[in-house]
């Protein structure tokens, strides 16, 4: 009887100390981020899906078609084709797709370029009800974001499914 | 420990039915479907079904190259992934005899403790939500999420880091995560504490723990259940201690061991890992030597000389192994991973015979299961 007592009052106890800490966190700042309203800052390192990179001076696509990502990719989502132009010591691309369903975002093909041709984007809410949204031309993306930087009537760049940068 | 009530077998009624949990079942935690056999509420045999989630991770590593297998290894248990990464890579690295650089293995162990108190505390945060609470939740996932911030600004990626490469890691860490990671450890101590008051002291869920899902030692060697489950048995058995690999020896840390066997016993000891883990990052990074984190001698083609090789490491989950056979190509020639959840999953049918299945679920739970694991 008397172990039944002590059991009461020390489970009430346990309670109370419980009770104690879930008051204390009531007046603490809220932790979760109100999403829709805000988005978290990715981080530099952080891996998105890739994109090519320009070269600063040329404007141009740096890759040249090396076809190295292509083959160190694990999953097979990089379609490189490029030509040798008259004139010209390397090659060129000429298309770029990327597979997006199918990436891992693991990070090799970076990592394999080693002219740093590509590089990661910082986009991570990207949204569409379309799986063709996610196969995406990124050297046609490249060429229009060149056309709108030298034009001052920009072209609309293609369809891209719909993502926000913060 | 009272043993569960088993139904003598005269007086049971004749009449059983098949129950299915799963494989769509908030309590399996991923596509495990449990066939049991119950009498009532009483569960006469328990037979889990696994495969739903079979992938291919062991086919798949036979047509890749060496590199190309590694962001395998972190979808196979991807609570843990930097563990997993860890066995693959050493593994090859042992193959190829690379030298890891000791600036990279500290690194390794940091992240490595670092991704085991977050599988931990998801654990945690389950378990518990299994049981029927669902407050602790948050708080682990608040904690969780300062330990997910500073991998992902170090690795690139919250779950499925793919961080660590065959003679290194791929990014060195920066001051950032240095401090991030001290006041991270100071700030889960307190942490820990206020939920041994709001959880583990509880008692309502001593109630619910204590004296259910008794599992044996002699069980546990026979189904070869390994990590938090063996230990719950009073077996000290850690891979980090019994065979040490990376930098392990030379920290100070204890492997917790409850020699009862049951829930609880199995919830304390995750709880003290944590704890135990905390050390170790603590002491990793005040050792933390200068230096290159991927060794330069790694070969652009890969190509293992030909032989069979091992490589254990301690996952959250228990001792995972890989084994390697390379015979001189870019491509292995089997990989073969040998995965806790697995083995821990076989002692289920066992260890509930007899059991009301409330209680069935509770041992579940305290098996820390991870679907894909079990099937990979
Ligand atoms: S992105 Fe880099 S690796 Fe890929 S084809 Fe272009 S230059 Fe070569
Ligand atoms: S991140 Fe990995 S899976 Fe995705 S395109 Fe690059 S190499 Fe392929």
């Amino acid at each position: 009887m008397k172990k039944y007592l002590k059991e009461i009052g020390g489970g009430f106890y346990s309670l109370m100390l419980g009770m104690r800490v879930t008051l204390a966190q009531f007046f603490k700042p809220t932790v979760t981020v109100h999403y829709p309203h805000e988005s978290l800052k990715m981080t530099p390192r952080f891996r998105g899906h890739i994109e090519l990179v320009r070269d600063p001076k040329t404007g141009q696509a740096m890759c040249f078609a090396c076809k190295v990502c292509e083959k160190a990719c694990p999953s097979d989502c990089i379609i490189v084709e490029g030509v040798k132009k008259e004139g010209e010591k390397r090659k060129s691309v000429t298309e770029f797709k990327l597979d997006f369903t199918k990436c891992s975002l693991c990070g090799s093909c970076v990592e394999a370029c080693k002219s740093n041709a590509i590089q990661f984007s910082k986009a991570y809410n990207m949204v569409s009800m379309n799986k063709e949204d996610f196969i995406m031309n990124l050297f046609q993306k490249l060429e229009s974001e060149r056309s709108a930087d030298g034009q001052a009537t920009a072209t609309p760049p293609p369809e891209q499914p719909k993502s926000e940068v913060p | 420990m009272s043993a569960p009530e088993v139904i003598p077998a005269s007086d049971k009624p004749c009449e059983t039915f098949v129950l299915n949990v799963g494989p769509q079942h908030p309590a399996t935690h991923g596509v495990l479907r449990l066939k049991l056999t119950m009498d009532g509420e009483y569960i006469m045999r328990a037979e889990p079904v696994c495969g739903y989630i079979h992938r291919m991770h062991e086919k798949m590593g036979e047509n890749r190259t060496w590199a190309q297998f590694l962001p395998n290894t972190g979808r196979i248990d991807y609570l843990a992934a930097m563990a997993y990464n860890h066995a693959y890579v050493a593994a090859v690295e042992r193959a190829a005899k690379i030298a890891v650089p000791p600036r990279a293995e500290y690194i390794r162990v940091i992240t490595t403790e670092l991704n085991r108190i977050s599988s931990h505390l998801v654990w945690f945060g389950a378990f518990l939500l299994d049981l029927g609470g669902f407050t602790p939740l948050l708080y682990a996932f608040d904690d969780r999420e300062q330990i997910l911030d500073m991998l992902e600004a170090v690795t690139g990626s919250r779950l499925t880091y793919c961080y660590y490469r065959f003679g290194g890691v791929c990014n060195d860490v920066d001051a950032d995560f240095i401090r991030g990671c001290r006041d991270f450890v100071a700030r889960l101590r307190p942490r820990l504490k206020m939920y041994r008051t709001l959880v583990t002291d509880n008692i309502i869920l001593r109630k619910r723990l204590e004296g259910i899902g008794f599992i044996s030692q002699e069980m546990c060697r026979k189904y070869g259940a390994t990590g938090p489950v063996i230990r719950g048995s009073g077996v000290a058995y850690d891979v980090r201690k019994i065979e040490p690999y990376s930098v392990y020896r030379e920290f100070d840390f204890d492997i917790p061991t409850f020699p009862e066997g049951d829930c609880m016993a199995r919830y304390l000891v995750r709880m003290e890992e944590m704890a135990q883990s905390l050390r170790i990052i603590e002491q990793a990074v005040d050792k933390l030597p200068d230096g290159p984190v991927l060794s330069s001698g790694v070969p652009r083609v890969l190509k293992p000389p030909a032989g069979d090789y091992c490589f254990a490491v301690e996952a959250a989950r228990g001792r995972f192994l890989v084994r390697i056979v390379s015979d001189n190509k870019e491509i292995p020639y089997r990989v073969r991973l040998r995965t806790p959840c697995f083995s821990n999953l076989s002692l289920f049918e066992e260890a509930t015979a007899g059991m009301m299945l409330p209680d069935a679920l509770a041992v579940l739970g305290s098996l820390d299961l991870v679907i894909p694991d079990i099937d990979r």
